[in-house]
């Protein structure tokens, strides 16, 4: 017999990364909020990599931090090493990555939601939602039902899953939880466009069985930076990872074998991701490449087990030890836990608002790899804009839409409700056109102001944050008013870095726009100049030194703005228009973009397409 | 969105066997029912698309001409429209008669390149295509409609997606270093970089100087053909014009002291005009004529100084040589069949392109053709490497290469790799515009298909 269990403002489905920022979002805004795990254990679970960040991930985290959320702190309270990537490429590039022992994270993140007031964490699977008045009805497998008026879906691997290991196959969340086998029907009764993704993990191996001794080591930064504008400091790294490398024999047992994956035999039918394929993917694909690097992490401080990065496979559990066995260092591996292919049903993205609303389901949010992304990463940056839509819509309050021009969040939104995915979404620094501007260094300077205004930004903190942009703009200030005269000690140094002599006296300013330099040189020669922390100094550093390029790009985010102020109707049949072409018409009316700029980023909607819509709200407006 | 009905002539006016009269829009059959009498009785409105009929065109009761009416229904047309063509016997007269009924029976005559705009918003043809196909409308020879077909079959878009794709490639190879730092990716140095810049830049920059030749080969070159009376003029003009068979325009409105004609040379085109001669005068309104023509002679594109051979040079000729200075020029010295008198060496000291001819037989015409080919760049132009065809064009390849140049320099300065990409990019997509294409997951598309990167 189904019971009446209760009321919530906001129900999220789901633990994971995208569920937890959901969650303390909304709750963080006042919402009575639920968020339901199908395990307990499971919270925050990181079932593939030991890791947060990365390339553009490491962005996103920043992001997310700098609104108000909660991935970074928890990041940098687990972190066990950390580095940023890419540096000397450029600070568009630079991406902090820290590894992060799993298990502390998940108990930790587990450990902040029990606390959160207006929240309650419940282990329960739903398997049934139903609108009904005023929201929907969610169901639990044990019969309870609850009322909530905005529900979140963040449902991960989760839904429908099912994991292959060669022949092997059987229904199954990650980590051997219990999947979400019923929840998907009912979604497609609701109307929802379920697809099936799928990814992989690698294996776990135990730490004795490897030979290290002949292996690269890969060591943190010194000092390991924190994600977190409120982390103060990390301490010290506290382990190393190692690189090795695949051979031809490893190639061989692969060749040898590949019949018996999944993936060729044609049992998979879900799509895979390009950027994270499996080892066996990658021997297929790129025949000619004699040799694969793999990374040796370990999982957390108080385990043994570590993860083979670049290993992911759904090979039979024998052949993967087998072809383990042919790489350096792994010779005599054990393996904890096999790797393993998962697929799972997800939504096609394209059916939600960039408020990740859907479209035809008022108060019903999505979030995560449900949303069709891949990644801890996305997965939070989704579930915090879910969450705080959710509690918004809720509270009456206009949405947050974060844009393109303004943060890796917006983009990767923009991308999921506009573009669709075709595979799961990485976020990757190259998806972003504005990426001098949106730099990890300045995270806080684009989104501190927007948490603050929804409410997820303490006082103290952005009082904080306004003390250091005066700090960083009156430093630029000041170089730019501060000559440095010739002198034969400076005219050394500039020289010895191959850069021409002062003949006469230069603005600070414009002595630090050679690439050669840094701030350091200035202090060094200028007595007046203020000791600043690190991070402002960098990001001084590359205002001066970009200074065109970051204008080039704003004027562009001004271009785009406009296009983006000239709104489109969200409830109009695009049929209507007859100069659009049958294509377009269709693409329009199935995304309903929110203005002539997301219109234009539309595959299928040419520019002519977009030719017309101007002259069409031109004459509808002449009207 | 309601379109009014137009229609316009739409064959060339003075040339061909017949003249065809273009109705297009949701009236186009009602309208042309007004004017056009089927001999079977049938209406247009009540006829399926691809079909034709023969009938008689009426005004006022008054029977025009015998037309062809060919019906065309929405969106199998030319302008993805309803269309009605009526295809008469021609004359200008008469076809012009036949247009005005059609507006007077409730059509709206066609602006400049109307159809064209109407078959480009219904996405019959993209912006390529509608560009190159309003040039070959306005083409005037041969070579120009030539060039304009090979941007539309393609040759312009193969040149572009050539440098496109060196960029791309490049991009690609950027992107995955940067956003792949752990895999095992070939390093990009600054070799590498520029050696693709400066193969694009150079592709560009050619471009970019075909643009003006090209302009050469469709617009025609403002030349003026100059030397005092008697010297040959017109039998030059007729030269000229008799080389190949010449689209004779004869412009309305000038002045009689500047007899305007256009003529093919090679594969340029001559608007040409004979002009009175430069002498110093007195005389009030010959003086004008004078003022007029030496101001024609500073704006114009060429000169053809034309000379005696058999004669010395006469104050005229050296106030004209003087005037050519300042333009582009070419010496005729005419009559060289004849008795040399001229101090050639004078001419020389002020015009280096020198060609003999002999107007009345002809003798020296390949020369000359070959010399004005030469000026006017077109000499080693082929049209089948695809010529930019406008000024959006041209300013997308312009700003591609300014790309592609700040790019460079911001290597040369030492700048990080990831500025140097944004310029990268704002290339590719001033390309990708060019062509009508949109910038989307092209880098990364290229990024999964050229590296085998993940983790």
């Amino acid at each position: 017999m189904n019971y009446f269990a209760g009321e919530y403002d906001v129900a999220v489905i789901g633990a994971g990364h995208a569920g937890i920022e959901a969650a303390l979002a909304s709750a963080r805004l006042g919402c009575k909020t639920a968020v339901f795990t199908i395990n307990m254990d499971a919270v925050g679970n990181c079932p593939c990599n030991p890791s947060i960040g990365g390339t553009a991930k490491g962005h996103l985290v920043r992001e997310i931090d700098a609104l108000g959320g909660e991935m970074g702190k928890t990041a940098d309270e687990c972190f066990l090493q950390s580095r940023m990537l890419n540096r000397g490429k450029g600070p568009a590039v630079h991406s902090l990555r820290a590894q992060i022992d799993r298990r502390k994270y998940s108990d930790t993140m587990k450990h902040k939601l029990e606390l959160q007031e207006n929240l309650e964490l419940r282990q329960a699977e739903i398997t049934d939602i139903e609108k009904v008045d005023g929201g929907y009805k969610i169901t639990t497998q044990m019969l309870a039902e609850y009322k909530c008026k905005a529900v979140i879906i963040a449902t991960g691997t989760f839904l429908g899953g099912k994991i292959y290991v060669g022949e092997v196959s059987y229904e199954s969340g990650p980590d051997g939880m219990f999947p979400a086998t019923k929840f998907a029907e009912s979604l497609k009764k609701l109307g929802l466009p379920l697809r099936r993704f799928k990814t992989g993990t690698p294996a776990r191996v135990l730490r004795r069985s490897i030979d290290f001794s002949d292996l690269e080591v890969q060591k943190g930064d010194e000092p390991p930076q924190p994600f977190s504008y409120e982390t103060e400091s990390l301490g010290e790294n506290k382990v190393d990872c190692h690189i090795s490398w695949t051979n031809d024999a490893t190639k061989q047992v692969i060749l040898e074998n590949i019949h018996r994956s999944p993936m060729y035999s044609g049992k998979i039918e879900g799509v895979g991701p390009r950027y994270c394929p499996s080892f066996e993917d990658k021997i297929m694909r790129f025949r000619d490449k004699p040799r694969h690097q793999l990374f040796i992490e370990p999982c957390g401080e108080n385990t043994e087990e570590m993860y083979l990065q670049g290993m992911s496979s759904s090979l039979p559990e024998e052949v993967q030890l087998k072809f383990y066995k042919t790489i350096k260092g792994l010779e005599n591996c054990v393996i904890m836990r096999p790797a393993y292919a998962i697929e799972y049903d997800c939504v096609d993205p394209t059916a939600m608002n960039p408020t990740l609303e859907f479209k035809d389901l008022p108060n019903l949010f999505g979030a995560g790899q449900f949303n069709g992304s891949s990644g801890y990463e996305e997965a939070a940056a989704q579930g915090f804009v879910a969450g705080v839509n959710a509690a918004l819509k809720v509270l009456g309050k206009e949405p947050l839409v974060l844009t393109r021009s303004n943060s890796y969040i917006g983009t990767l939104i923009d991308d999921l409700v506009t573009k669709g995915a075709n595979e799961p979404y990485r976020m990757m620094t190259s998806r972003s056109e504005y990426r001098l501007v949106l730099r990890q260094d300045n995270a806080d300077e684009r989104l501190t102001p927007v948490g603050y205004e929804i409410g997820l930004i303490s006082e103290q903190r952005y009082q904080k944050f306004l003390q250091r942009q005066e700090m960083k703009k009156a430093e630029i200030n000041r170089l730019k008013n501060t000559s440095i005269a010739p002198n034969d000690e400076l005219n050394e140094i500039l020289v010895s870095r191959e850069t021409a002599p002062l003949a006469t006296g230069i603005r600070e300013y414009t002595l630090l726009k050679r690439p050669q330099l840094n701030y350091s040189i200035i202090k060094k020669f200028d007595e007046n100049a203020p000791n600043l922390p690190n991070d402002i100094v960098e990001q001084i550093e590359v205002e001066i030194k970009y200074e065109g390029y970051i204008q080039k790009q704003l004027k562009q985010v001004e271009q785009v703005k406009k296009l983006e102020s000239k709104a489109l109707p969200s409830d109009f049949d695009y049929k209507e228009i007859t100069g659009l072409r049958l294509e377009a018409q269709e693409k329009l009316n199935k995304i309903k973009p929110l203005n002539i700029g997301q219109a234009s980023r539309i595959s299928g909607v040419s520019p002519a397409d977009i030719s017309v819509l101007l002259i069409w709200l031109a004459t509808k407006k002449g009207n | 969105m309601e379109n009014k009905t137009i229609a316009a002539i739409s064959t060339a006016q003075g040339e061909g066997g017949i003249g065809v009269i273009r109705i297009s829009g949701d009236d186009a059959p009602i309208i042309a029912d007004k004017v056009f009498n089927n001999i079977n009785g049938k209406k247009l409105c009540d006829m399926k698309g691809y079909t034709a009929a023969f009938g008689n065109v009426f005004q006022n009761g008054e029977k025009l001409d015998e037309a062809v009416a060919l019906v065309f229904r929405e969106p199998n047309s030319y302008t993805g429209e309803n269309v009605v063509e009526l295809s008469c016997h021609g004359g200008i007269y008469i076809t012009k008669q036949v247009l005005r009924a059609v507006i007077e029976a409730g059509a709206a005559p066609a602006q400049a390149g109307e159809f064209t705009k109407r078959a480009f918003l219904n996405g019959k043809i993209d912006l390529t295509e509608a560009e190159s196909v309003m040039d070959i409308i306005s083409a005037k020879s041969k070579s120009a409609a030539r060039a304009a077909m090979y941007v539309k079959e393609g040759a312009l878009r193969k040149r572009v997606n050539s440098v496109k794709n060196d960029l791309l490639t490049l991009t690609a190879h950027l992107s995955a270093w940067a956003d792949y730092p752990e895999e095992d990716i070939a390093d990009v140095d600054d070799d590498m970089i520029l050696s693709v810049c400066n193969k694009a830049e150079k592709e560009l920059s050619n471009m970019l100087s075909t643009y003006d030749s090209g302009q050469a080969v469709k617009q025609g070159i403002d030349t003026v053909i100059a030397g005092r009376p008697n010297v040959g003029k017109s039998t030059l003009m007729n030269l000229l014009s008799g080389y190949e068979k010449s689209i004779v325009t004869d412009i309305p409105g000038t002045t009689r002291d500047i007899v305007e004609d256009t003529v093919i040379a090679g594969n340029v085109i001559l608007r040409l005009s004979d002009t009175a001669g430069l002498r110093s005068t007195n005389d009030k309104v010959e003086r004008i004529g004078v003022d007029r023509a030496k101001k024609r002679l500073e704006q114009c594109g060429l000169l053809l100084a034309v000379f005696d051979y058999s004669r010395e040079l006469t104050q005229d000729d050296l106030d004209l040589l003087e005037a050519s200075e300042n333009v582009p020029s070419i010496a005729i010295i005419n009559k060289k069949e004849l008795d040399a008198q001229l101090d050639i060496s004078k001419i020389k000291s002020k015009i280096s392109n020198i060609i003999y001819i002999s107007a009345i037989t002809g003798d020296g015409r390949d020369e000359l053709v070959q010399k004005i080919e030469e000026i006017a760049g077109t000499q080693n132009l082929n049209p089948s490497d695809g010529i930019l065809a406008n000024e959006r064009q041209r300013s997308n390849v312009s700003n591609a290469l300014n790309s592609v140049i700040e790019a460079k320099s911001a290597l040369n300065m030492g700048m990080t790799y990831d500025a140097v990409t944004v310029s990268l990019e704002d290339a590719i997509s001033e390309l990708l515009e060019m062509t009508g294409e949109k910038t989307s997951d092209e880098v990364i598309d290229r990024v999964f298909h050229n590296f085998c990167v993940g983790k």
